[in-house]
């Protein structure tokens, strides 16, 4: 008796319960997905890199092709093709075209050759993310490196793996002397040198960004400074370069080599697994394009107009040595463009 | 005169280089050592093996644009096969093919459609580019496979000297038996001073232009191994870079005139010389490339001013479409 007064009393509580629940579903209806939907619904976002050549660009592009295909907008890139002049006409047809984009996310060469376009985009009401790259010019939101701070990593990287015992002699292989990358690098590594006085760098050539030529400087530099500890080169798309000649120069286990990369897997973490790379100062890929996303979903739905606020939202940045390789240490490009098919 | 007449473009070229190699070797400290040579010599090896391919067109009064695109491209397809995992020997013959292709258009249309090879090969370059980034690689750079026999050419030595130095000797030899010693070598000399004497004695000069574009793609194909060699791999960045201007560098610094018939493989060895000590003892003296550029470019305009001065334009001679 006692257990069936048990049963009813619980059934009856559970339909009371259920009914509770069920009926008035209307109420709890929650607004969040019709306005998100009507926000950013069919909105147009650009992309324009440097190049859609290199891996960061094609990561990117896959990240945000996901996130802008499931929210229903649309994604096109344009591909620069290193070109600043061809960059600067893609963005100059979005902003004069019909179906302008709704955000403009770009890469830019140098501190202040969009600036002025850029300004214009955002006066005809584009939202403009700058990625990676610095400008003078004051973006709605910046995502990528803080480029000081990865010269420091790289500095603190190179003292690290040359040692108390060393020489104590650093060799730079710098990229150029415009790109706002290679100089706040530079400004980076020398804050960081001038806390180590008994460290000094005994060369700095420039690349400008070419495998050949860093391969060329960095034998000179090796072979004026035979005594070498450290090389930092500016971007691991040319320390290939770098890292060649110190093979030819047999000097593997001599020299640390430390350069910076997007953390893809045949660029940077197969090139530390077989020791072609002492230490990488990567970029974190997905947090990078997430924050990304997360911009052009805030900005789309906040209502501000074009250029009101301006932010960094810089990306964490890590030097990896071949100790700290885990699997899921690097991003994998062949596997990503396969997933995004 | 007498002294100052007999200097031309190659001589003075010449004595600028000796003039900075003995500077450099009596102030720089590790300049004038056996290693140092030998990176001087490697730096500018693919660099000279470009401009002799060039050099052999420039002759016979041509010039091949695409070369540096060639070179990027038709190697980078070659390593993105490999990637996908083809076999070498089909990698390989399809890569040859194409750049055989490629040369052959550049020389039907620049022997047979009579287009300026300027033109020709400017645009060849760009659809090389185009068909080769957009259509069959993935990104900038390709990787050679590990273990691959492009990587052990790289890694290659003789005697502590990389296998670039002995190719680029080897090339330089063979250019100048061509150019010195066969018939088809003197022809092009013929062809490139007066071509339309050349067709009227019978040369074929034609199909020897046709050849010659050939034979730059195939240099340029093997430029192109020989850095994707040392470097790993091979990233067609290179064809947007100044490297096609300082191919023309080598080329003409030494006294080969690009209007044709003039110069040989002594020349681009005497420009290749200048350049490499030149870079060398800017980047041991740590000069930034932008003075670098600077002073390489103000070099060239001396020599080729005090060239002007001293063996003005001859009208008489002077040939249209003189460059």
């Amino acid at each position: 008796m006692k257990t069936l007064l048990k049963t009813a009393v619980m059934t009856a509580a559970a339909a009371g319960f259920l009914g509770a629940a069920t009926l008035p579903a209307a109420a709890l209806d929650d607004p969040g997905p019709a306005a998100y939907s009507a926000a950013l619904k069919g909105k147009k976002v650009m992309l324009v890199p440097l190049s859609m050549g290199f891996d960061l660009a094609q990561g990117w592009t896959a990240f945000l092709k996901r996130e802008i295909d499931a929210f229903g907008g649309t994604l096109e890139t344009r591909d620069p093709n290193w070109s600043a002049e061809a960059g600067a006409q893609a963005i100059t047809e979005a902003i004069s075209s019909a179906e302008k984009p709704d955000v403009l996310i770009v890469m830019s060469p140098d501190l202040n050759s969009y600036s002025k376009l850029l300004k214009k985009a955002q006066q005809a009401g584009i939202y403009v993310i700058l990625v990676d790259n610095p400008a003078n010019f004051k973006a709605d939101v910046y995502t990528g490196s803080d480029w000081t701070q990865l010269g420091r990593l790289e500095a603190e990287a190179v003292v690290k793996g040359c040692g108390e015992g060393s020489s104590k002699k650093i060799g730079l292989v710098q990229g150029d002397q415009v790109n706002a990358t290679s100089l706040f690098q530079y400004a980076g590594i020398m804050e960081v040198l001038a806390k180590y006085p008994d460290f000094q760098v005994v060369a700095k050539p420039d690349s400008n960004w070419d495998a050949t030529t860093s391969r060329n400087v960095t034998t000179t530099m090796l072979q004026q400074n035979p005594d070498i500890c450290g090389i930092i080169d500016f971007w691991d798309g040319d320390a290939t370069g770098a890292a060649a000649a110190i093979r030819d120069a047999g000097k593997q286990d001599q020299v640390y080599l430390v350069t910076t990369g997007g953390g893809e897997k045949t660029a940077d973490c197969d090139r530390l697994e077989d020791g072609t790379y002492d230490a990488v100062v990567m970029t974190d890929l997905a947090h990078e394009s997430s924050d990304m996303v997360a911009m052009i979903k805030y900005l789309l739905q906040g209502g501000q107009a074009p250029g009101t606020s301006s932010a960094y939202l810089y990306t964490l940045l890590k030097a990896t040595t071949k100790a700290d390789l885990t699997p899921g240490t690097c991003w994998d490009l062949q596997a990503l463009q396969a997933a995004a098919k | 005169m007498g002294f100052l007449g007999s200097l031309n473009q190659e001589r003075i070229v010449f004595a600028i280089a000796v003039a900075i190699f003995v500077i450099a070797a009596l102030t720089l400290p590790g300049f004038f050592t056996a290693d140092n040579l030998v990176a001087i010599v490697r730096s500018v090896s693919v660099l000279g093996i470009l401009a002799l391919g060039m050099a052999v067109i420039v002759i016979g009064r041509g010039i091949d644009l695409s070369m540096v695109a060639v070179m990027a491209m038709s190697v980078a397809w070659y390593l993105q096969m490999l990637g996908n995992g083809m076999s070498d020997g089909a990698a390989l013959g399809l890569a040859l093919a194409g750049v055989v292709v490629i040369g052959f258009a550049n020389g039907f249309l620049v022997a047979y459609a009579e287009v300026p090879a300027i033109f020709v090969t400017l645009a060849s370059a760009s659809f090389v580019y185009g068909l080769v980034r957009s259509q069959l690689i993935g990104s900038d750079a390709v990787p050679v496979p590990p273990g691959h026999w492009v990587a052990e050419l790289g890694a290659l030595r003789l005697a502590d000297v990389p296998v670039e130095v002995f190719v680029f000797a080897g090339l330089a030899l063979a250019a100048f038996v061509f150019l010195r010693f066969t018939k088809w070598g003197r022809y092009v000399y013929y062809a490139g001073d007066n071509p339309a004497a050349a067709r009227n004695v019978g040369m074929p000069v034609r199909p020897m232009l046709v050849l010659r574009y050939v034979l730059s793609s195939l240099v340029a194909f093997a430029a192109g191994i020989l850095t994707a060699g040392s470097l790993q791999s091979m990233n067609t960045r290179v064809v947007n870079s100044t490297q096609l201007y300082d191919i023309v560098l080598v080329t003409v610094i030494g006294g080969i005139g690009l209007a044709g018939g003039k110069g040989g493989v002594r020349n681009v060895l005497i420009g290749a010389a200048l350049i490499g000590i030149m870079l060398n003892a800017m980047t041991i003296l740590d000069i930034p490339l932008l003075y670098q550029n600077l002073i390489k470019s103000a070099i060239l305009l001396a020599a080729i001013i005090f060239d002007g001065v001293l063996n003005p334009r001859d009208e008489q001679t002077a040939q249209q479409g003189d460059i």
